[in-house]
């Protein structure tokens, strides 16, 4: 039997022969110019969609028209992602351990201890060159900030900004429940009697704090490091990180009355979607208390731009302080406490044109290019020139950069971080659906020693 | 064959063979003894261990079989080959093939799109269609059952990914069995319900054995296709809490979210040794067929 026939192989034949000088005929543009890449999770119309346009609608065309004005032939390309933030760190990883990827991408400021000890990152100087060190805009970034992209005491990326963790709260409901506005509880217990409140009503689900590992990062973000902070209890303090402490519990045993008390939806905590899906059932009207962070308010909610978009957000949804467990009982005395996380922008040290990627980045950073990411809106970014200019007229953007930046904490810049937080997540998974508190909590204890190296580096 | 090889002389044979050789070596060989390379070494994707792996020996293998996240995983997998591979796609397609054999009708023909349908569209799609299907806010089984606010993937997820599986699979192995069926003289069943044998009579002591060897071939090649599937991930990705994690999405989880290349490595070449049981049965059996005359 005769697999094809002469015309068959024939045509293949020619058409392969045709296809090969096609392949190469890509190449020469890399001879009359030079070509980079931008990569971010971002994607018009859908995750983080006014960054991507951004990028394609005013970095990409003054970046291109400047370098053309200094006789420089430079393309710019844009590859937009729009995944789970744990899929764009794999993504991210596997394309630097095979050294290619984009000249310019974001990473979570967290993930870059990890990104510099596998070598896929190196400090910005000794990739960009010495421009870096007198770039104009290190003397806008607030020391703090820059925090997010140095590790072991070197500057990997350019910070994008930071951020601080809020209750939302939907003013709607909850005046059906007969609750105070503008509502500030004081303690944990306060927003329990809320949630009890609000649980009167048809169809809502009172209380929304991410938990388990469908979250992801979010649940540590979001919901277990801030409560934790909310006891006095840091996750690493003091050369240690903290085992079944008394403060594991107290947020375990927060976890539990919530969602075994029916003031929160366990499902929603284990829906591969579910955090997406608690944003659109509180645009909704549907969820009463949302812990997150301000990307929730900017990029989530926002009127025009957002994925689960609020036409009446400045009217209808409020914001309040993270209470700590009881007045006084959080992190340094506090009564309220937050965390704070942020992405930067680094710089592939496998790129072809290193030079002009530095470039590049650093006109993404500009206090002109950063207004222009903001198109009118407020959001706190790295630059206090940019800040002090945009904040003003926007309450709530003001409201995290006056009330919650100072009582805010950051998470541990050691590449473990990512393991004990997943095993964090697995305790409150594991409350979340009905196992008891203790038993989450010695277990939590015995994953976080294996991570860490025994027990003499876990305290309590 | 032999006559042609030696007409062809070795040189030109190993000429001829050499590309494929190469292809082999480069995407299955080499890659193979990489993974069990890594399997053998603590490679994270990650952090120090990415940039300095250390080879640990046979830890990998001996955390994995201690674990109870992975025999919990071995223990989902045999379910899901024995629900929807075995009993559900062939036994399902059995079924229908048998059910449809004499019918020339319109129905025939719709039962035959249906399920063809099923087969042609990426498993993707499908997964997509089912998530939309089982959603606990306004999914059509919802609606249709007068169930709202049932979450299916999240209460019942093995037999979310099960009833998935044999929906897609369901066609193939309903056309097997359709052309195998061709091969009973309808004479022979005539005899056989004459002389008063009951249905499960007929198919026991004519049909099977006409149709044994298809019947080997199915419940093989559907029970290696699905022991592999990956699909599943995206209805469920392994959770809640690992109640799905059947060893695809176990290997995805571990390498990929968990950034364990080494350990994920080890379990995979495990997963390779099973798959070669798979294969070897199924090798044997296509050389017993070959033997037969006729």
């Amino acid at each position: 039997m005769r697999l094809f026939n002469r015309p068959v192989l024939i045509t293949a034949l020619a058409a392969t022969v045709l296809a090969l000088p096609g392949c190469g005929s890509g190449a020469p543009a890399a001879d009359e110019g030079t070509t980079l890449v931008i990569t971010a999770n971002s994607i018009s119309g859908g995750k983080n969609s006014a960054s991507a346009e951004w990028i394609k609608q005013w970095v990409i065309p003054r970046f291109e028209a400047a370098q053309k004005a200094a006789g420089r032939d430079v393309r710019v390309l844009f590859q937009p992602n729009g995944v789970g933030d744990e899929q764009y760190k794999t993504k991210m990883a596997l394309d630097l351990k095979s050294k290619t990827g984009a000249d310019v991408f974001d990473l979570d400021g967290i993930w870059v201890g990890e990104f510099a000890q596998a070598g896929y990152l190196r400090p910005l100087t000794e990739v960009g060159g010495a421009d870096v060190e007198t770039w104009e805009g290190w003397q806008q970034i607030p020391q703090a900030v820059q925090g997010l992209g140095i590790f072991d005491g070197k500057k990997y990326g350019l910070p994008q900004g930071t951020d601080g963790r809020v209750l939302y709260y939907h003013k709607g409901l909850f005046k059906k429940a007969g609750l105070p506005e503008p509502w500030q509880p004081k303690s944990w217990q306060e927003i329990l009697d809320a949630g009890a409140a609000l649980k009167k009503l048809p169809g809502v689900t009172p209380i929304q704090i991410n938990a388990g590992t469908a979250m992801g990062e979010a649940t540590a973000m979001q919901g277990a490091l801030p409560l934790l902070a909310g006891t006095g209890t840091e996750i690493y303090s003091g050369g240690k990180w903290t085992g079944s402490s008394q403060g594991v519990r107290d947020v375990l045993e927060l976890y539990r009355r919530i969602y075994a008390g029916g003031l929160g939806d366990p499902k929603l905590q284990q829906e591969a979607k579910g955090r997406d899906k608690s944003f659109a059932e509180f645009a909704d009207g549907r969820i009463g208390i949302l812990a997150e962070g301000d990307y929730f308010w900017r990029s989530v909610i926002e009127p025009k731009v957002g994925v689960a978009p609020m036409a009446d957000r400045d009217q209808v949804v409020g914001y309040a302080k993270i209470p700590a467990m009881r007045p006084g009982t959080g992190i340094r005395g506090q009564d309220f406490v937050s965390m704070s996380g942020g992405a930067v922008r680094v710089l592939n040290p496998f790129s072809k044109h290193p030079r002009q990627a530095w470039e590049l980045l650093s006109f993404m950073h500009s206090a002109e290019a950063v207004k222009a990411e903001l198109a009118g809106a407020a959001r706190v970014t790295s630059r206090s020139d940019v800040n002090t200019e945009v904040l003003a007229g926007d309450p709530m953007l003001s409201f995290v950069s006056e009330e919650i930046l100072p009582i805010t904490t950051y998470r541990p810049g050691l590449a473990v971080y990512p393991q004990v937080s997943a095993a964090l997540q697995e305790a409150t998974a594991a409350v979340v659906s009905g196992r008891p508190v203790e038993e989450a909590a010695t277990a939590y204890r015995t994953k976080v020693e294996g991570l860490v190296g025994g027990s003499g580096n876990v305290a309590n | 064959m032999d006559t042609d090889a030696a007409g062809l002389g070795r040189g030109r044979a190993v000429a001829f063979t050499l590309p494929a050789l190469v292809l082999i070596g480069v995407f299955l060989i080499f890659p193979a003894i990489w993974t069990i390379y890594l399997g053998l070494t603590d490679y994270r994707l990650t952090g120090l261990a990415a940039a300095d792996p250390r080879l640990v020996g046979a830890d990998n293998y001996t955390a994995a079989l201690g674990d109870g996240r992975f025999r919990n995983s071995l223990w989902l997998t045999v379910q899901f080959v024995l629900g929807s591979a075995i009993i559900g796609q062939a036994g399902l397609g059995f079924a229908l093939a048998w059910t449809m054999r004499d019918r020339r009708g319109p129905l025939r023909k719709v039962v035959e799109a249906l399920v063809l349908l099923s087969w042609i569209l990426p498993g993707s799609v499908v997964a997509f269609l089912w998530i939309a299907l089982l959603d606990r806010d306004g999914g059509t089984l919802n609606t249709l059952l007068g169930t709202p606010g049932a979450a299916w993937l999240l209460d019942h997820p093995m037999l979310s990914i099960i009833v998935f599986n044999v929906w897609r699979g369901t066609a193939f192995s309903m056309m097997l069995y359709s052309a195998a069926l061709e091969n009973v003289p309808p004479s022979h069943l005539e005899t056989a319900r004459l002389a008063g044998a009951s249905t499960f009579q007929q198919l026991r002591d004519v049909v099977l054995p006409r149709i044994k060897g298809h019947v080997l071939t199915n419940v093989l090649l559907t029970s290696l296709w699905t022991f592999n599937d990956f699909t599943p991930f995206l209805l469920t990705a392994g959770g809640p809490e690992g109640r799905s994690e059947i060893l695809s999405v176990y290997i995805y989880n571990v390498a990929l979210r968990d950034g364990q290349l080494g350990a994920g490595a080890a379990v995979s070449f495990l997963v390779l040794l099973i798959n070669l049981v798979f294969a070897l049965a199924y090798l044997r059996l296509l050389r017993d067929r070959r033997e037969v005359p006729g």
